[in-house]
């Protein structure tokens, strides 16, 4: 299968990537080299096998309820471009 | 031409933990903005999501008590969409393998009852909130809310009316805190839905185009939102047009719902297995450990009452709609020792209404179930008649005391002093002889004229039996 400009300029989107007219062609070309991999994978037979979650053979290890993190707003918020009565402010995003 | 509609629910409980389902931060309503929002919660690099033990203990609670199967092994996944209050660019949730699929919820209406499937129960972490006022054109980000855990419950599209719908929520909503595992708040977004709706000609088998209703925060505006879109949906298909799929909010001042379509609604959302988290696995120990501390459910609550107090299928359904009622019932029975029913009668009655006027909940009632039963012991023991009782409850509502201390204050305490009642008889019949000489010649009517004369004399404290017996005898 082999994308079309359109594919890669809503996959662009999607990332909040944005590509240049003259990137697009090779964007084109190599993510439609990963999906040739991808049939080359789908003709093995896999019946009966489980998908793999996760490559390391282990389980989540779970972690007990209770509260262990402190307030450092005034810490993180050094980090911020602009902050308001303890709110990170941003470009306005309602339509 | 007849419709159906067809409406499948997406409910959002947050999980009552204390701390968040990845990180350390609590979970705390009403915090100053982004004191509990940790590096996790931020989405910093170079952290990573440790799973809460307790939000997997909720969701194993939840898949027992709705008969489901909790797989035993269960993947998150990244939902990637951008959004400020978003920081990682992606939302840690289930899709493939989710902890909780294939349950069932029992719903009862005025007259029938219906088993309604639940597809799956799935973990996830809420997002923060976006103020959008007041920032000089800006947008103002709280991260608090953001990693709180969510258990996402989906229905299968079996509802068939807004009533049903409302009538699955309300016990879903009931469940969730008889389980402990959700206060329910629906006004601090605790407990949120979601609508799928869409309409189809009766009789057709596959569905029609659907709808999803967002903003659903109340039983009333479920159950307004649907019955708009339906109308709205049949109206569109019936002067020939086509339904969108899409997303509409609800607009609960102008009671309508509105599109929100935009480029975003693309929803492609590109979910892929969250590399930072190993499969969850529950073990069938853990899981038997879950089900040996499941309380009592609404339903076994339910047959209980209607076994152990004999009270009606109508009452028990009544008194178990929450924990809190049917323990508040549970505690007046047992302390007054009076009559089942006459307990449920005063519960339901003047101290459901009294709860209602005020828009109380039953855990802020002024009168505890001691209290109660204090009332009702003397009703028992007939100190007082059941209408001095209410005097006394009303006053108790108003802080007046117990109802000993009411009853001795008020000198409420019931006349049976057959002398004493005797010559209040008297005297109302010697006041009123036109009415006795009707009342000779013709009985029926004016008895009662004769019984509230007393009562009123007595100021409603004469025993109302003996009164009725007194009377008779002293009229023929």
């Amino acid at each position: 299968m082999s994308l079309q400009k359109e594919d890669v300029e809503k996959i662009a989107h999607l990332a909040r990537i944005s590509l240049t007219e003259a990137d697009i062609p090779l964007y084109t070309q190599n993510l439609s080299n990963i999906l040739a991999l991808v049939e080359q994978m789908n003709s093995v037979d896999t019946t009966g096998i489980i998908p793999m979650a996760h490559p390391l053979d282990a389980t989540a290890r779970l972690r007990p309820d209770i509260v262990t993190e402190v307030n450092q707003r005034e810490h993180f918020q050094q980090n911020a471009p602009q902050t308001q009565a303890g709110l990170y402010l941003v470009p306005k995003v309602i339509e | 031409m007849t419709w159906e509609t067809v409406i499948g629910l997406e409910v959002h409980a947050q999980l009552a933990t204390k701390s968040k389902l990845f990180s350390g931060s609590a979970t705390a309503y009403g915090a100053p903005p982004n004191t509990q929002a940790c590096s996790v919660d931020l989405g910093l690099p170079g952290v990573l999501p440790v799973l809460n033990e307790e939000a997997v203990y909720m969701a194993c609670k939840f898949g027992l008590s709705i008969n489901a199967n909790v797989a035993l092994r269960s993947v998150f996944a990244r939902k990637n969409y951008f959004y400020p209050d978003l920081p990682k660019g992606y939302q840690i949730s289930q899709y493939e393998l989710p902890v909780v699929e294939r349950g069932n919820l029992l719903i009862e209406l005025e007259d029938y009852e219906k088993v309604i499937g639940i597809t799956r129960a799935h973990l996830e972490e809420d997002a923060g909130k976006s103020l959008h006022e007041d920032f000089q054109g800006l947008t103002g980000i709280d991260l608090n809310r953001a990693g709180t855990p969510l258990l996402e419950i989906v229905s299968e599209p079996d509802m068939r009316s807004a009533k049903e719908a409302i009538a699955y929520m309300k016990k879903l909503h009931s469940l969730v805190r008889y389980l402990g595992i959700c206060d329910g708040n629906m006004q601090e977004g605790s407990f949120r839905c979601d609508a799928n709706v869409s309409v189809r000609p009766k009789g057709q088998e596959t569905l029609g185009t659907r709808a999803e209703l967002k903003n659903l925060n109340s039983f009333r505006f479920v159950e307004r939102a649907i019955n708009y879109e339906v109308d709205r949906q049949i109206s569109i298909l019936e002067s020939g047009g086509t339904v969108l799929q899409e997303t509409r909010l609800y607009d609960a001042d102008k009671n309508e719902t509105r599109s929100m379509r935009s480029k975003e609604e693309a929803n492609d959302y590109r979910y892929f297995p969250d590399p930072d988290l190993l499969p969850l696995i529950i073990e069938p120990d853990f899981l038997q450990e879950v089900k040996s501390h499941l309380p009592e459910l609404p339903n076994d609550k339910k047959q209980r009452f209607i076994n152990d107090y004999g009270l009606s299928a109508y009452d028990a359904s009544v008194l178990t709609a929450s924990r809190e009622l049917a323990d508040y019932f549970e505690e007046t029975v047992q302390t007054s020792s009076s009559d089942a029913k006459l307990c449920a009668n005063w519960v339901m009655g003047d101290l459901s209404a009294s709860l209602n006027k005020y828009n109380l909940e039953i855990t802020q009632a002024p009168i505890s179930a001691a209290h109660l039963a204090g009332i009702l012991r003397r009703i028992t023991d007939n100190t007082i008649s059941g209408k001095i009782a209410k005097q006394v409850f009303e006053l108790m509502w108003d802080g007046a005391g117990n109802a000993d201390e009411i009853i001795e204050k008020q000198g409420l305490k019931q006349v049976t002093d057959t002398s004493l009642i005797e010559k209040i008889i008297d005297d109302v019949i010697a006041n009123n002889p036109t009415q006795l000489a009707d009342y000779r010649s013709d009985k029926d009517k004016l008895f009662g004229f004769f019984v509230g004369q007393v009562m009123k004399l007595s100021k409603g404290k004469a025993n109302p039996a003996q009164v009725n017996e007194l009377l008779k005898k002293k009229l023929s």
